[in-house]
């Protein structure tokens, strides 16, 4: 059992935890996950270690499903089964020049441990968060002491740029010499963002999140079609070129168990309210 | 007793093999002509003194049988169960010459079973030797080099990413053919020596490999869990499985009893499996016992089938199709799996092992509707430790490079199992697993043995 000793609600479905895992925390590196699974009967799930101190990490997720629904659920002080890792490649960390994060949604849980790497490598570092609105917005004061400058996008313009973060990027390698760049978020957004720097060939990573098991490399759910050829994102990523992943076949992969987890959700909302309580 | 009937058995996941009873123990232990040179110990990896753990057997002195057994092998229950023993004891047996061999499985698994329903006992270890070794991976290799160097008094740490011990024998092999309390039983009893299990770590990773050789020794027995794909075409649909995910699912996360546990499986009317070793036994009697109509294919014949016989009768009993000389092309559908385009196979001249070469018949192709897709072609050595292991000779399938002693090309680094083998069986991880620990032994106490 690993100890939740802090569990944080930081919007109506983003939530943050940090976890007791000094093997997770004492190795992590920026860009790398963790499986966790909450209870006996738990599916294991992937996430992003968003910060790692002392004998702890810090994960910040998305309630989408069953699985994120149950984790919000417990307390601080509360514990789940099993958390495994670090898992996967760290993130390329080397001396670029300029280099700009992007962030959408729950997926800038991931870049404020990058952006410290890229800093201290010697890299100028900006930060563009895009959210849906400006209550979805996290973690802007963190990157902010980060990065040396940051730039806030929302859908509906009720913080910074009234759009999307692709705007913000698509205006900074106008403006300035970039050299590398990390684009994190949903699928969709990864897949449209990274368009951007396509065509004047900026190095652009992207982070996949496909369906996954084990995590080590042998189940091979998490596959993915990088420059053609197949890719375990859980040992070869989950970070990877952009302009050569097959974004389609990953949404198409992600979608295949649809059907069952509306129904694990279903169920799990039914019998919290019926029992007054999950556990 | 024997085999539960298949139309019963295909509707659950409890144990085919219902085993023996102690009189059909003792009559057939009784057969034994109790050799003075027996053949059956020398097929046999771990070299168990067949005769005397017999001999007890048709005594009634069940318990006295099963610690005879225990002498050699750690892991009685598990491999009276799943060893190939019709190619090792069994194969040997002098009473095979005229009639049958004695079934010595069988007994094996009947004495390890009385002795784990009469309360099992942990071997005694040597006093603490002040050593420290890691051993990396819980299956039946890591757990009986675990065993035999917590025997010899040193400090075992054992590392498992998984969030259970037990390797395949946990993940892998079906409940129906190895139950879980099984499993767990056997592991338990070698942990109990005190050996510390830390499970959620992936070596190299959630310890680093630095931290690794800070240890007087470490072990590797990592298994081969990498799957292969064919290659084909459509191989990156929803519904095309790896075996490994599929039994995955099911077995270490029962997805078979979704929604109560929350890992989901795909729903299954038809089920192609590709293969023909014991996996794609399993996988195609797993399927069948999700409800679907299961036809595995096989690229070469019948009588080439590299599963034990067993386990092909039995998929052949519970109403798995078999389609030989026929090799899957191309996977058909636009987002998942609607079916699979196969080729027919012509035999043609021997290879290396004896066996003939399947080529495709040119244009004669035919399609096989299904909902899922399951490989079961093979798997290979996992690199992910391995490659970041500097020192450490690789061969090249990316198997650790070992001698009979289980000593790698690193003075600190040791291996065993299919991670120096490749997909192989249980009894020879645990024979090599024998020979590494030894060979440890030897570097960290000099002479001892
Ligand atoms: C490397 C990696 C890092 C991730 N980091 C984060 C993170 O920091 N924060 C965050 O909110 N989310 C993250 N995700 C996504 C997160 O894993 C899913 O949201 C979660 O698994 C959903 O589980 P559920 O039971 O709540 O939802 P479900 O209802 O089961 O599924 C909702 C959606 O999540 C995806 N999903 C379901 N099961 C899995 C699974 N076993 N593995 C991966 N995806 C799955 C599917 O696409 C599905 O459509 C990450 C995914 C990956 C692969
Ligand atoms: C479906 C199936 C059916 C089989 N049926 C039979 C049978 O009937 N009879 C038979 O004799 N054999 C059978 N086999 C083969 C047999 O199971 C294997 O030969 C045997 O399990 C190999 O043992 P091992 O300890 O070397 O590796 P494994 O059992 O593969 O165990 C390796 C362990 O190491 C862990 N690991 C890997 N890397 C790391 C790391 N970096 N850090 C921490 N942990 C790590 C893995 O999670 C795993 O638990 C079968 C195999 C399969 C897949
Ligand atoms: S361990 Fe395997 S080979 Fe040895 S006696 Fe037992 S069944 Fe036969
Ligand atoms: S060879 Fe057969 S008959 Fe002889 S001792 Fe072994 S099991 Fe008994
Ligand atoms: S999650 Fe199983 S191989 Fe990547």
């Amino acid at each position: 059992m690993y100890q939740i000793e802090q569990s944080v609600k930081l919007s109506d479905n983003v939530h943050e935890i940090w976890v007791h895992a000094p093997h997770v925390a004492r190795n992590a590196k920026a860009g790398q996950f963790v499986i966790v699974r909450t209870d006996e009967n738990g599916e294991r799930i992937p996430l992003t270690i968003s910060r790692a101190r002392d004998d702890s990490v810090r994960i910040i997720f998305m309630t989408v499903g069953k699985t994120t629904h149950a984790l919000a659920a417990i307390p601080s002080g509360g514990s789940i089964a099993d958390i495994a890792g670090p898992l996967g490649q760290p993130s390329e960390i080397k001396q670029y020049g300029t280099c700009v994060l992007v962030g959408g949604g729950v997926g800038i849980a991931s870049t404020p441990c990058i952006a410290k790497a890229l800093k201290g490598a010697g890299n100028k570092v900006i930060g563009v968060l895009g959210a849906r609105n400006a209550d979805y917005l996290i973690l802007e004061d963190e990157m902010a002491e980060i990065c040396d400058e940051l730039h806030i996008a929302t859908d509906d313009g009720s913080k910074g740029h009234h759009g999307f973060a692709a705007d913000i990027l698509k205006k900074l390698i106008q403006e300035q010499n970039v050299h590398a760049v990390w684009i994190i978020g949903p699928t969709i957004m990864m897949k449209v963002t990274s368009g951007v720097t396509r065509e004047k060939g900026i190095k652009t990573f992207v982070s996949l999140n496909p369906i996954m098991v084990d995590g080590t490399g042998m189940c091979a759910s998490c596959r993915c079609v990088v420059a053609g050829k197949t890719k375990f994102a859980c040992v070869d990523g989950p970070e990877f070129d952009a302009h050569q992943v097959d974004f389609d076949m990953l949404m198409q992969r992600q979608r295949y168990y649809m059907d069952q987890e509306k129904e694990a959700l279903a169920r799990w909302q039914e019998h919290r309210c019926t029992c007054g309580g999950d556990r | 007793m024997g085999d539960r009937p298949a139309d019963a058995r295909i509707k659950d996941f409890e144990e085919v093999d219902t085993g023996m009873t102690p009189e059909e123990a003792r009559e057939e232990a009784a057969r034994c002509l109790q050799c003075k040179k027996p053949g059956c110990v020398d097929g046999c990896p771990v070299n168990i003194d067949i005769p005397a753990f017999i001999s007890c057997i048709a005594g009634g002195e069940f318990g006295k049988a099963a610690a005879s057994i225990r002498t050699q092998n750690l892991l009685p229950a598990i491999c009276g169960r799943v060893c190939p023993q019709e190619t090792q004891c069994e194969e040997l047996c002098i009473l095979g010459k005229k009639e049958k061999p004695i079934r010595i499985g069988q007994l094996e698994r009947f004495a390890a079973d009385h002795e784990r329903k009469t309360g099992l006992t942990s071997p005694i270890r040597k006093l603490d030797s002040g050593r420290r070794v890691a051993v990396i991976g819980s299956g039946p290799a890591g757990i009986v080099a675990a065993g035999e160097l917590a025997k010899e008094g040193h400090h075992v740490v054992m590392f498992e990413s998984l969030h259970l011990p037990g390797g395949v024998l946990t993940y892998g092999i079906p409940s129906f053919r190895l139950p879980k309390d099984v499993v767990k039983a056997e592991i338990d009893l070698i942990l109990d020596m005190g050996v510390e299990l830390r499970l959620n770590h992936f070596a190299g990773k959630s310890v680093p490999v630095s931290e690794l050789l800070e240890y007087d020794a470490v072990l590797l027995a990592t298994g081969a869990g990498l799957p292969y794909f064919m290659g084909i075409p459509g191989e990156n649909l929803n519904g095309v499985y790896s075996a490994n995910e599929f039994l995955t699912r099911i077995n270490l996360m029962h997805a078979d009893r979704f929604p109560v546990f929350d890992t989901p499986v795909a729903r299954m009317s038809r089920v192609i499996v590709v293969g023909g070793g014991n996996v794609a036994m399993d996988a195609a009697r797993t399927a069948r016992r999700m409800g679907a109509k299961v036809t595995l294919v096989y690229r070469r014949r019948e009588e080439d089938l590299p599963a034990r016989a067993a386990e092909t009768c039995h998929a052949k009993e519970e109403g798995v199709e078999f389609i030989t000389c026929a090799n899957p092309a191309r996977i058909l559908g636009e987002q998942a799996v609607t079916g699979v385009e196969c080729i027919r196979m012509q035999m043609c001249q021997l290879d290396g092992s004896g066996r003939p070469v399947p080529e495709p018949v040119d244009g004669d192709t035919f399609t096989i509707d299904g909902d899922v897709v399951i490989q079961a072609i093979g798997q290979g050595p996992n690199p992910v430790l391995v490659r970041e292991l500097h020192g450490v000779e690789l061969g090249r399938a990316g198997n650790v490079v070992t001698g009979e002693d289980g000593r790698t090309s690193h003075p600190k680094i040791f291996a065993a199992g299919d991670v120096t083998t490749g997909a192989a069986t249980v009894i020879l991880a645990m024979g090599g697993a024998k020979q590494a620990a030894r060979s440890v032994c030897e570097i960290l106490v000099p002479g001892r043995r």
